[in-house]
């Protein structure tokens, strides 16, 4: 019976595993594939490992040239939405402020808006600005949008962390400002860490204003590269895929490394006590 | 945790806090102010008004409820909000249920575990539309794996399944619940995370069945959690518009027409700003009354960590 209790779960276990990986490996072997083979009916499942597909989408699609344009997009999203969050999140551990519940409850809801219902006028004040088609123009609803989920996590991770440095700089005779630059900022490191992988994954990935924003293809986004991917005549597949390979290989980078922040960062603030 | 009481040794907050933590806020609610709040308003605003993009000469004219009228009798748009709430369904649903078998496994201590976290991981953090692009060929009507895993080498019994509205829009929900009940594992896992072994294991010794301790010990202790990636799932289904764009772009005859979708075409394809601010303004109130359906059930248990 304990045997068989083991069996089941070792199973769940590779059923899990299977699931999770197999679509995405599947792209990973397409991309890897001929356009004979890509083609082949019934599938070929195991590629000769041709990288043809990798250097067309870096040629004949450009591929860098998006990867470059969501390096700086998602990169400065990321230093910005931290920048804010750091302090936010600071007062709102920490400083007496009244309507606090109110101040976090409205963060909430601003990342519980649906974006469709702020497209038009975001897309109305770029445009008045000129921002279509700039970095600024995406990278400023960015932060928007991810600091509520930045402000959450260093709320959450301030509440944590024992009082009483802060209080012997302050009866030292620290200014407020001196105690939050020379006390906090040091120890926030991890908390702006796991910040940082969130908001990054985020940004990288976003699709929906970088479809409105980046409508000329100097500007575009990876995302908004992949989706739009067209070839003459017809779905040019393995470069797709071979796109999509390089485009996500960052993230999995990332999981691997910070599975353990990642799992505690999303579950941060949204659940203790 | 005690590290929010007021401190013991300080003096009450004077006005010199007061101002700091106000600059210290400040930056952050511009941002969001301008870019979240004020277009929110602004969008109920130009659904007031007939505006049409690259026809500036028509000037703007105050309509009050034209568009509004006009939404209740579009057939496209009550098909989309229908798709939406049945995508919004069926989703959360499914994700809840694998997220808690998902979260189940992985809070139980076995070799490898770490790996099996990264790799659950993984269907998150891809980018939603490479996601969409994978899913798309996945069901590829001659080269998709899921035609040869069914139908192996009988072609002729080959389908095309995005070219079918009730299959596209199962595509569409599928693709979704891969890639987002890790999001409602994690947050339920952090739940089974704060339940002390000593409760199962005395409950064991009492003679109670795992699946008694299932049912009596864990799944009311994990119930916030389960309410909270609720909400989250909830609102971020209402969402979905990435795996729409690239799979199917709402085909087949709106099969898969959902309202961020319809929303984005009317403003942004055919420059309707006015009507499609219609559309928005009725995503967003659909969104908020769902949302506070879900904050009077379970409000406190989120909100009791910000006032804290």
């Amino acid at each position: 019976m304990r045997g068989l209790h083991r069996l089941g779960f070792l199973l769940l276990v590779l059923a899990i595993l299977a699931a999770s990986l197999f679509p995405f490996l599947w792209f990973v072997l397409t991309s890897l594939k001929t356009q004979v083979e890509v083609t082949a009916i019934p599938p070929r499942l195991v590629p000769s490992g041709s990288l043809a597909f990798y250097r067309a989408a870096l040629q004949e699609y450009n591929l860098l040239h998006f990867m470059k344009n969501s390096v700086i997009v998602a990169g400065f999203s990321t230093l910005g939405t931290l920048f804010l969050s750091l302090f936010a999140g600071y007062a709102l551990a920490r400083l007496r402020i009244r309507h606090k519940p109110l101040i976090m409850g409205s963060l909430l809801l601003v990342s519980m808006f649906p974006q469709i219902s702020i497209a038009g006028p975001v897309w109305r004040i770029l445009d008045q600005l000129g921002w279509l088609n700039t970095y600024q123009g995406l990278i400023v609803p960015y932060i928007t949008l991810t600091l509520p989920l930045g402000v959450w996590i260093m709320t959450g991770f301030f509440r944590e962390l024992p009082r009483e440095l802060e209080d012997a700089a302050r009866v030292d005779g620290c200014s407020h400002l001196q105690t939050l630059f020379k006390i906090i900022v040091p120890l926030a490191a991890p908390g702006v860490f796991t910040a940082a992988i969130l908001v990054f994954i985020y940004a990288w990935n976003e699709f929906f204003f970088a479809l409105l924003i980046m409508t000329q293809q100097p500007y575009q986004t990876l995302p908004v590269g992949i989706a739009l991917f067209q070839g003459q005549y017809t779905i040019p597949w393995g470069e797709i895929a071979a796109a999509s390979t390089m485009a996500t290989v960052p993230l999995v980078l990332l999981v691997l490394l910070f599975q353990r922040r990642i799992v505690r960062g999303l579950s941060a603030g949204a659940i203790k006590g | 945790m005690p590290a929010d009481r007021p401190s013991q040794i300080l003096p009450p907050a004077g006005r010199e806090e007061h101002l700091f933590a106000v600059a210290l806020l400040f930056p952050c609610f511009a941002f969001v102010g301008l870019f979240a709040f004020y277009p929110i308003l602004s969008s109920v605003y130009l659904s007031l008004h007939r505006i049409i993009l690259g026809l500036p000469g028509l000037a703007q004219p105050f309509v009050l409820f034209d568009n509004y009228r006009q939404l209740l009798g579009d057939p496209v748009a009550r098909h989309a909000l229908g798709n939406t709430l049945l995508f919004v369904f069926v989703t959360t649903a499914c994700e809840m249920v694998l997220g808690l078998v998902i979260a189940l496994v992985i809070n139980r201590s076995f070799r490898g575990r770490g790996m099996v976290r990264a790799a659950v991981l993984i269907p998150w953090a891809i980018p939603t539309v490479v996601a969409s692009q994978m899913w798309r060929f996945l069901a590829n009507d001659h080269y998709g794996f899921l035609n040869y895993l069914l139908f192996g080498s009988d072609l002729p019994a080959y389908r095309a399944w995005l070219a079918d509205p009730f299959w596209a829009m199962l595509m569409i929900m599928a693709a979704d619940i891969w890639k987002t009940s890790a999001f409602a594992a994690l947050i339920i896992l952090a739940g089974l995370q704060t339940i002390p072994d000593e409760l199962h294991e005395a409950a064991r010794l009492d003679g109670a069945s795992a699946w008694q301790r299932f049912w009596r010990i864990t799944l009311p202790l994990i119930r916030p959690a389960i309410l909270i990636a609720l909400l989250f799932r909830t609102m971020d289904a209402f969402r979905v518009f990435d795996l729409v764009f690239v799979m199917t772009q709402g085909g087949p005859a709106d099969g898969t027409n959902v309202l961020q979708f319809y929303g984005y075409k009317k403003m942004f394809a055919e420059g309707l700003m006015g009507y499609g601010a219609a559309v928005s303004v009725l995503v967003f109130a659909v969104v908020l009354a769902v949302s506070l359906l879900y904050l009077k059930f379970i409000g406190r248990d989120i909100l009791k960590e910000g006032s804290r």
